[in-house]
């Protein structure tokens, strides 16, 4: 579905992504897990269109992402969750959720953009309730959802999520997680940047470790998590004696 | 839903409050003041959609307020063209000018769009004040002609009250349409994170520089009913001082305000009025009279207004 061939990803004269070759195919989740500026933020942004200077190969299905810009691309099919959720704070929710679906045609927007709500309130109730409310007064576990939800409006088939855990209690992290596993038995396919490694491989189904712009591994996700590299730098000594009592 | 009813009814009781005045005020010196106040509040008015909703600071905006009011002066007196031929050639220059500066630009935020804008007004000001041949120089431009329609003239208070405050309101509806639509989302979007309105599938740099046209647009047109009510432009008008003065009215306002435009215009229109009383004091009390409503009501006066009025209620209810 998602073809990378050589990706270099350029800040300027610095390359933040060096020649990176990854694929991702329908209806998996794959995860990007790697210390903070290992380049999969950047990779986020290089698929997105957000960030344009790359060179090399980014397939989506049948389109060729060279010089699309984030509207493009949005269209072609993909949605990305950015860090940081990226909310817009002062505007209620229910008008983040349709800014989530600004790239559908004017012409059928109205009952679209009411399916893809109805379809977001079915996943996160939550946000049904706080519909009319400020996005900035919700929890931070509230606006991750919302930050999913608006994603999910323009009703991607690619979902791009850059560290959705960040700053969330571990119950919340479990939660929205179930939620990746839900989207996926939708039919959606799932690229997941995570530093929070643990999290992100329960769920998925392959995983590329990144290191200083580079994939260093690669493997189905039970034998990254069973890896002793990965265990090491990644899933902390906790993790171990976790994994001793099981 | 509810927010364009409300909106509706205060258009309805802004324009039979307009029709009112028009009709009963029939002093000269009030009629002038509320016509200043009606191009002020447009001026505003543009600003607003361009900093206020889309979030993107303009230094320089008296520079198309400027443009409208000197095209027309210049091709209605030079040229004896009629100022309705001009005014279509002086909203083109501007959306011209805006669209040509405003592509590098908008590519600056915050500070540095701010100094990008500045410089910009300073240009314009400096050719009013220097390209003497064409604009009069520092003396300015005199025997701008009146507004006529065949026979009919616009050249009582009243019916020059009734043009201003007719186009006021067409662009109190215009702009309301335009905030509570699809676009008005994306430019809120932008000003609240420039980065997620992207992410979303919002096509920044065209939504930035569409705004800021149609802001330069209205400006022209306010400069245009500037020029054909007082007959007589000069650079002054025109210059960093004035765009400062834009730039209060929609902060004392109120910032993404429809009508917080109307409020800034008015007290910085009246303000100078009221204060010919203090004499030499007049700045100072200017100057106090703002930092008073920054530091108390920062959000602006509607804001403010509005947030008190709500307290009241809510003491009342207790």
């Amino acid at each position: 579905m998602l073809r990378i061939r050589n990706l270099k990803c350029f800040y300027g004269q610095i390359m933040a992504v060096k020649g990176i070759t990854l694929s991702v195919r329908e209806k998996e989740i794959i995860t990007l897990i790697g210390a903070n500026g290992s380049g999969k933020s950047t990779l986020m942004a290089a698929i997105s269109g957000l960030l344009p200077s790359w060179s090399g190969e980014i397939r989506f299905e049948e389109n060729d992402l060279k010089g699309m810009d984030p509207p493009a691309v949005v269209k072609a099919g993909i949605s990305l969750v950015p860090e940081g959720r990226l909310i817009f704070p002062p505007m209620s929710v229910y008008d983040n959720l349709v800014l989530g679906a600004y790239t559908m045609l004017r012409s059928k927007a109205r009952n679209e953009v009411q399916a893809s709500m109805a379809a977001v309130f079915d996943l996160f109730p939550i946000l049904k309730e706080r519909c009319s409310q400020p996005a900035g007064t919700l929890s931070g576990g509230e606006q991750q959802m919302l930050a999913i939800g608006r994603a999910l409006m323009a009703k991607p088939r690619l979902l791009l999520l850059d560290e959705p855990s960040m700053g969330l209690a571990p119950m919340l992290v479990e939660k929205i997680m179930g939620v990746l596993l839900t989207l996926r038995e939708k039919g959606l396919t799932i690229l997941l940047v995570e530093q929070n490694a643990r999290a992100a491989l329960s769920v998925a189904d392959r995983g590329y470790v990144f290191e200083t712009g580079s994939i260093v591994l690669e493997g189905a996700a039970d034998d990254l998590l069973s890896d002793t590299n990965v265990k090491r730098a990644y899933l902390g000594k906790d993790y171990e004696e976790f994994d001793d009592e099981n | 839903m509810i927010r364009t009813d409300t909106h509706t009814i205060a258009c309805i009781v802004f324009a039979a409050a307009a029709l009112a005045t028009g009709i009963l005020i029939d002093d000269a010196y009030y009629l002038q003041v509320l016509i200043f106040i009606g191009i002020n509040t447009l001026l505003a008015l543009s600003l607003n959609m361009l900093m206020g909703y889309a979030g993107q600071i303009s230094l320089g905006h008296a520079a198309f307020y400027g443009i409208g009011a000197y095209t027309t002066a210049i091709l209605s007196t030079t040229y004896n063209l009629s100022p309705w031929l001009a005014l279509p050639i002086a909203i083109f220059a501007a959306v011209t000018v805006a669209y040509i500066v405003g592509i590098p630009t908008l590519r600056l935020t915050g500070y540095y769009l701010g100094m990008g804008t500045l410089g910009f007004g300073m240009i314009v000001s400096i050719i009013f004040r220097e390209w003497y041949s064409v604009t009069g120089g520092a003396s300015g431009f005199v025997g701008i002609p009146p507004l006529e329609i065949g026979s009919f003239s616009f050249d009582t208070d009243q019916r020059y009250f009734f043009l201003v405050w007719g186009v006021v309101l067409f662009f109190f509806i215009i702009c309301r349409r335009i905030v509570d639509s699809r676009v008005g989302r994306a430019l809120r979007a932008i000003h609240d994170g420039e980065h997620a309105a992207a992410a979303v599938g919002v096509n920044t740099a065209a939504m930035k520089l569409s705004i800021f046209v149609l802001s330069a647009a209205m400006a022209s047109l306010a400069g245009f009913l500037y020029a054909h009510q007082v007959f007589f432009i000069s650079p002054e008008t025109f210059s960093f001082l004035a765009s400062i003065r834009i730039v209060t009215m929609v902060v004392i306002g109120g910032m993404a305000s429809i009508w917080g435009s109307l409020l800034g215009a008015s007290l910085l229109t009246l303000l100078p009025e009221w204060l010919h009383a203090f004499a030499d004091y007049e700045m100072m009390v200017y100057g106090l009279v703002l930092m008073l409503v920054m530091i108390f009501l920062p959000q602006g006066l509607t804001r403010g207004i509005i947030d008190l009025y709500e307290k009241s209620r809510k003491n009342r209810n207790k």
